[in-house]
């Protein structure tokens, strides 16, 4: 307790010194006084008196210091006196502080806009109830490591395993709100009724799912999102018990989630209902075999490891594999933890960036340090007094170090209005490249690192000065004057500049090879023309579903034709199943000849598009032999297919697919290939080459009587059209058409192919954007650099360059002189940088390089490398110029 | 500092609270001269060591200090001792005699095992 009534005693007395100061003079004042008198009562004269008394003490300064040093906290006070004197000496010296400044804002600034997007991707904990605790539970098959489970297979593992806490799955649809003037459209999802128990959400209002209303044939009920509930409902607090329609089917409102909820964690996107699985009257829920997009979600047991839980659910899938041989053979259990699925793709390749503009802080604080470096010569003599005055080193050290804190901090402070735009532009340019996206913002933890860092960083590059100071030798300071400093300054200098032109080398390298990928896979043909496609989905309405399938066949005839008379379609066709870079439907098939194996997953794998007759002209597909499907090809002709490229040369090579046969699992067809069209890129420029699931085959969508009759359980089918008009207004003509035929027909989801293609790149632009910013950026600033120590040379050697010049030198050979001084640091460090891009690249397979672009590309690293050295002579340049134009005389004379 | 010991600071701050203790209020000169004298001259204070000492002891709280007028009409700054400071005396006396008591043993090995 006394311990801390001195502290805060000493605190107080260090801000309102000046009074105490005054207050302790006047009682020494009064101590000596009465010394004295006691002196001369003794017979002391005054004077003598005095004398002896102040021998006796010793000096008032001394007492003076003592006493404050115990009065104050030194290290507080010597702290202000520090701050303030920094503050005047920048005062100073604006210009100079202005771009020590500005410089370190920029780097700090970048490094914070960086880490925002890390701190919201990475580091934020998933928004759920112990999130460590959750994993992905998925079904791995032959092409598919992360393949949907059946299920009868989801019940089976649930009621087998042993190291799940709960365990739930869901699935991703959508309804349209029916019975309401304009249908909505909403995304929704099925669960089992454990969902929000895995993710430990409690519901706003009302109450979740319980055990059991998640099987067939129970009563139809929902849960809403909140802002469904406030844009639909108006926030009706009694919402519970009340309808929805949806499709045209009447469930009953049973709860309300939270509003937080809805910022989704990336894995799981915002949806507006939620409805059990038993709801959706798909029959293959029966089927062991079925794939139909069910993906699992689950929490483990507490006290049990994601090892233990994966060995635990790989043996209950292996044995269920032993039961059902025919359905699940090569069938497995895939468990990944929450977090990993949702961010595991991007972590790489951000913590690649962050290391990229990190070099760019890097070469902001060798800038300044150099800097100080040059202006430390100029205060040589300055520091030469204070330690003849007595001062110590540590207390030199500290003082340099706190002007470099405070120069860091104001950087940092600026930075941070740089990294404020720096964020509102990175969200601006790329929405959706990546995961979590919502939270990137200013918030404290970004602020924190902000502040640790600019001190990091002061303290970095304060150093530099702050050593070379204190180990001045104070005679030969003072001698030299203001032209002191040896080599070894210069070597430090020197040093610098390498090491900023290294790692500028470094990010050019990176940024120039992220473009060359981006440029080969812009150039990679995706298959079919992307030009002037659009896709939409078609919501069938519920009354034009009950038909039989000969009505369900005149009402997509109808709608066919209203769709290809809306003025400005070329062409149009329903397309049910595969869709290029969108989404994946499987056929499994057996060839003429062979046996028809036991278990599907011994059977040849196929991606199968459902298409009408058109389809090939809306994308431009090539036909390669044979022919398309027409009109003629419906439910009263034989079976046909059309095949790609690549099926044909896997399961027909040397001979003519035309006329084969293949039979197709589902139904026991066998249909007669009668085309070969061109391969079309499904998995996107990126990965398609590599994917093992490569083979396409075309059905026409007429044929398909188990898909028309089965309509029921899928209430919209996909259409693609060729247009050349302008999206909103061809889609307003369309919906126009579409609502005179049936007033429920709802057309959403549109989007271009084209767009659809870009966005499949859209994570590598954004590489190549940043990693790109990062290597201007870093050019700048080094070849600021460059310029800076040049001109501190050139300065310095002015006597040198007169004298030289005065005995008959001319100045071609200054120039060249400087520049050649020049040329070297920047060939050394373009040299170690090329050297360790090469190198780096190998170590990091994380920024994986396009197939054709290689680490040591030599297109790169020359056109690199040219760009490195003409900034780097450009900025030699100018130095060099002016020391062209020293005059003997002028330099001769000047000290 | 001539022939005569330095000082403790620890000591001193007791030796400072007894002679309040027995002078009652005093200033800085007084106190000074007084343990000059209780220690038989053995000490010298100069105030580089004194006031300091003074000073921690006022924030510490065993003090507390006021400007008045000393016996020869002169202005001087008072120190008095507070009830803290009364209870900080009777701690450190204990703990010095104990102190005292052992090493005394040590000193002494006849007394006593």
């Amino acid at each position: 307790m006394a311990r801390f009534r001195e502290f805060c005693s000493r605190l107080w007395r260090t801000l309102f010194f000046k009074k105490a100061d005054e207050d302790f003079h006047a009682e020494l004042e009064s101590h000596l006084a009465m010394e004295v008198e006691e002196g001369v009562a003794r017979g002391l004269t005054e004077q003598e008196a005095r004398r002896q008394a102040l021998i006796r003490h010793g000096g008032l300064e001394q007492a003076k210091i003592s006493q404050r040093e115990q009065r104050g906290l030194p290290f507080l006070e010597t702290l202000f006196q520090d701050l303030h004197f920094g503050l005047r000496v920048f005062g100073r010296n604006k210009g100079f502080s202005v771009i020590v400044i500005m410089t370190l804002a920029v780097g700090i600034g970048a490094n914070t806009s960086l880490f925002s997007i890390v701190h919201a991707v990475l580091l934020r904990p998933l928004p759920y109830a112990h999130p460590e605790e959750l994993v992905t539970v998925d079904a791995s098959k032959p092409n598919f490591s992360r393949g949907s489970i059946s299920y009868l297979n989801f019940l089976d593992w649930q009621r087998e395993n042993k190291s799940l806490a709960s365990f739930a799955i869901f699935r991703n649809t959508s309804f349209s709100i029916t019975g309401i003037a304009v249908p909505e459209r909403v995304r929704a999802q099925y669960i089992s009724v454990d969902f929000f128990k895995v993710l430990g959400i409690e519901p706003a209002l009302g109450r979740l799912f319980l055990s059991g209303e998640d099987e067939a044939g129970r009563a139809p009920i929902a849960l809403i999102s909140s802002s469904l509930w406030l844009r639909r409902f108006q926030a009706d607090p009694r919402i519970v018990g009340q309808q929805i329609h949806l499709d045209g089917k009447s469930f009953t409102v049973i709860g309300v989630l939270p509003a937080v909820f809805e910022q989704g964690s990336g894995y799981f996107q915002a949806k507006d209902v939620y409805v059990p699985i038993g709801q959706w009257p798909n029959g293959a829920l029966r089927d062991r075999g079925a794939g139909l997009g069910l993906h699992g979600i689950a929490r483990l047991k507490k006290g049990i490891s994601f090892s233990q839980a994966q060995q635990d659910m790989l043996g209950v899938s292996d044995r269920l594999a032993e039961l059902y041989p025919k359905e699940n053979h090569g069938l497995r259990a895939a468990l990944l933890p929450l977090e990993t699925a949702t961010t595991g793709e991007v972590r790489p390749l951000l913590l690649v960036l962050l290391g990229a503009v990190g070099f760019v802080l890097l070469i902001a604080c060798g800038n300044v340090a150099n800097l100080l470096l040059a202006r430390s010569d100029a205060r040589l003599q300055e520091f030469s007094v204070r330690f003849a005055l007595g001062a110590r080193r540590l207390r030199i050290i500290r003082q340099l170090m706190t002007e470099s804190i405070l120069l860091s901090l104001a950087g940092g402070t600026v930075g941070l209005v740089f990294a404020a735009w720096g964020i509102k532009a990175a969200l601006a340019l790329l929405p959706n490249a990546l995961p979590r996206s919502g939270g990137i913002h200013l918030n404290g933890p970004v602020l924190i690192f902000t502040l640790a860092l600019s001190v990091a960083v002061g303290m970095a590059f304060g150093i530099f000065p702050a050593l070379k100071i204190s180990q001045t030798r104070l005679h030969g300071a003072l001698k030299e004057g203001r032209n002191g400093g040896g080599t070894s300054r210069w070597k430090a200098q020197h040093s610098l500049v390498i090491f900023e032109t290294a790692l500028a080398m470094v990010l050019l390298v990176g940024a120039g090879l992220m473009t060359r990928c981006l440029l080969v896979l812009s150039g990679v043909h995706p298959g079919f023309n992307t030009k002037g496609v659009l896709a939409f989905v078609l919501s069938t309405p519920r009354a034009s579903q009950r038909g039989s399938s000969e009505d369900i066949r005149a009402y997509f005839r109808e709608a066919h034709r209203r769709i290809r008379e809306t003025p400005g379609i070329e062409a149009a066709s329903v397309t049910v199943g595969s869709s290029p870079m969108d989404s994946d439907d499987e056929q499994l098939f057996w060839l003429e000849g062979e046996a028809k194996p036991q278990n599907s997953n011994d059977m040849h794998w196929s991606l199968s598009y459902t298409v009408e007759p058109e389809y090939l002209q809306v994308m431009g597909i090539p036909l390669l032999q044979g022919r398309f499907f027409t009109e003629a090809d419906n439910e009263r002709s034989q079976r046909v297919v059309v095949v790609d490229d690549v099926l044909a040369n896997t399961y027909f090579k040397g001979v003519n697919p035309i006329g084969q046969h293949l039979n197709l699992d589902g139904g026991d067809q066998k249909a007669t290939v009668i085309g070969v069209v061109g391969h079309v890129l499904q998995w996107g420029p990126e990965r398609d080459r590599t994917n093992s699931l490569r083979a396409q085959l075309y059905l026409p969508f007429m044929q398909r009587e188990e898909l028309l009759s089965s309509l029921n359980g899928s209430l919209s089918s996909g259409v693609v059209v060729r247009t050349s008009q302008n999206t909103s207004a061809i889609v307003a003509a369309l919906q126009n058409n579409l609502r005179k035929m049936d007033r429920e027909q709802v057309l959403w989801g549109v989007s271009s192919m084209d767009q659809v293609l870009r966005d499949s790149m859209a994570e590598r632009r954004f590489t190549m954007i940043l990693l790109s910013l990062f290597a201007v950026l870093a050019l700048g600033l080094a070849s600021v650099g460059i310029y800076g120590v040049l001109s501190f040379l050139v300065g310095r050697k002015t006597r040198e360059i007169g004298i030289r010049m005065a005995l008959g030198a001319d100045r071609g050979v200054v120039l060249r002189w400087v520049l050649g001084q020049g040329g070297r640091l920047i060939a050394t460090g373009i040299l170690i940088g090329g050297i360790s891009a090469v190198l780096l690249i190998r170590v990091i397979s994380a920024v994986s390089l396009v197939d054709g672009v290689r680490g040591y590309d030599p297109y790169t690293l020359l056109s690199v490398t040219g760009i490195l050295a003409f900034v780097g002579c450009l900025a030699s340049f100018v130095p060099a110029a002016r020391a062209m134009r020293i005059e003997p005389i002028r330099a001769l004379r000047s000290e | 500092m001539g022939d005569k010991a330095e000082v403790w600071q620890g000591t001193l701050a007791l030796m400072v609270l007894k002679t309040l203790e027995m002078m009652g209020a005093q200033h800085g000169y007084g106190i000074a001269r007084r343990i000059e004298q209780v220690s038989g001259n053995q000490l010298a204070l100069n105030y580089g060591t004194l006031y300091p000492a003074l000073l921690k002891l006022e924030q510490e709280g065993f003090v507390v200090s006021s400007w008045g007028v000393s016996e020869n009409n002169r202005k001087a700054k008072f120190y008095e001792l507070t009830k803290a400071g009364k209870k900080q005396i009777q701690r450190e006396t204990e703990s010095w005699e104990q102190t005292t008591e052992i090493l005394g043993r040590f000193l002494n090995p006849m007394e006593g095992v």
